[in-house]
């Protein structure tokens, strides 16, 4: 294809969603322009691109958006050479799908749940319920790990790695904020060591920031609730 | 491998929407498959085994294999028998559209469906309201377009279908007319309808509606 593609990434520094996105494209290569949103102050680009869910990450390509983190990424895989991000074979991409679903369907709501709890016994709920979860992820990902791969999508990071890794920073942050502890050595030896790995990863250092934005970005959500 | 279309078989429940989605998918493959009704009061053994994550349906097994999750199911069912028809389109910002309103229906229309039929009083009234936000959004996502992805049938329009199944029920609980308010949707509906992988495997609307009417009763929702 001729000349350079006209990519435009709206996104946000603490979003994992737009975090998603970055590492896929960072994966394949390509440059971008990125675009820092302020949720508090959605811009007209934002609204426009993204009128039915006004969220980040938009990937605008050639003035054409493209929404949702997983939908995003999945764009990015076929559209640009370089390193698979979904595996080839068809059953190995349903399980990496489904796993990527239950991140985002159970886990993220449960973590997320940590922070906006409004009581000690809302949050306890949401702690246990996010350990339940992230047992689940532990138990039935032990086979994918065990046989030694590095990294759920193989020697190198993939479609998974890049869902379930783009949390992380938050993990730390909540260890900070409530003292919870949602991956750990202890009782999820696997996906600690996993983490340990991604946070080493040259893409992942690139785009996930430290603990410290989360708390502060966190801080300012609750203070905006409290000011309403 | 290529043309082996032994081992499905499909672990569903007659009314799910979602159970119908892998059937049209694979109607419209012309894949033979084993259907196996679920009694989802109690069970099996199969669908435990097969889905422990959340021991729901549909579960599609190929060669003894689970998938599990209709949109996941519908795409393995694409990749797995890669020959024509193709249900997503060979383009990928046209892929990328075709998931992310196949992803807009599953995020939004069936927990507002299921709010509008089990409350009463002002939280249906809301819920009313957002189902025909949802409804005139995919109206005009669709715009003058033969199917959601244009001329041809595919991956957002499955996703979609079995949900015009459940329009009379919304309807009668909601108060209001899908004709009225998106007759682009309707006439969609109507189209698809004619499609054998759709006729075949929907309920008549009438069904539903039964069935929904004795699920309040069960759970005592008047």
């Amino acid at each position: 294809m001729a000349g350079k593609e006209d990519l435009k990434l709206l996104g946000l520094v603490v979003s994992p969603f737009a975090i998603r996105v970055r590492m896929a494209l960072g994966i394949k290569g390509v440059s971008y322009e990125y675009v820092e949103e302020d949720m508090f102050n959605k811009s007209d680009l934002l609204l426009a691109s993204n009128p039915v869910h006004k969220k980040v990450p938009v990937l605008i390509h050639n003035g054409k958006p493209v929404c949702e983190s997983l939908v995003i990424v999945q764009y990015v895989d076929e559209l640009f050479a370089g390193p698979p991000i979904l595996p080839a074979d068809p059953y190995e991409r349903a399980t990496a799908r489904f796993w990527a679903a239950f991140v985002d369907d159970k886990l993220t709501p449960a973590w997320i749940g940590i922070l906006k709890a409004e009581t000690e016994d809302e949050r306890a709920e949401k702690a246990t319920e996010t350990l339940a979860v992230i047992r689940q992820v532990e138990e039935a990902l032990a086979n994918t790990l065990a046989d030694g791969r590095a990294f759920f999508g193989g020697d190198s990071i993939g479609y998974l790695d890049v869902v379930l890794g783009s949390c992380l920073f938050w993990f730390d942050a909540l260890r900070r904020m409530r003292g919870v502890e949602i991956i750990d050595s202890g009782r999820t030896p696997l996906l600690a060591a996993w983490a340990e790995r991604f946070r080493e990863n040259a893409e992942a250092k690139g785009v996930v920031p430290g603990a410290d934005e989360a708390v502060q970005y966190a801080n300012k959500l609750a203070a905006a609730a409290a000011a309403k | 491998m290529a043309g082996e279309k032994k081992g499905l078989q499909l672990l569903d429940f007659w009314v799910s929407p979602f159970g119908q989605r892998c059937r049209i998918a694979l109607a419209e493959k012309g894949l033979p498959y084993e259907y196996l009704e679920q009694d989802l009061r109690n069970k099996s053994e199969l669908l435990r085994r097969s889905n422990p994550v959340h021991k729901k349906i549909p579960v599609l097994l190929h060669g003894g294999r689970p998938v599990c999750e209709s949109l996941i199911i519908v795409q393995y069912i694409d990749e797995a028998f890669p020959a024509e028809p193709g249900l997503l389109p060979a383009d990928p910002y046209a892929r990328a559209q075709a998931r992310f309103w196949a992803d807009y229906v599953d995020k939004k229309l069936y927990d507002c469906g299921t709010r509008l039929l089990k409350l009463k009083g002002e939280p249906q009234q809301q819920a009313r309201a957002e189902m025909l936000e949802i409804l005139r959004t995919l109206d005009g996502a669709l715009g003058d377009g033969k199917f959601f992805g244009g001329e041809a049938f595919g991956f957002a329009d499955v996703a979609l279908a079995p949900f015009t199944a459940w329009f009379l029920t919304y309807e009668r609980h909601g108060e209001f007319s899908v004709e009225k308010e998106c007759p682009r949707l309707v006439a969609w509906a109507k189209r698809c309808g004619e499609r054998e992988s759709v006729a075949k495997n929907l309920p008549p609307p009438e069904k539903v509606y039964e069935f929904v009417a004795g699920m309040k009763k069960r759970f005592g929702i008047e």
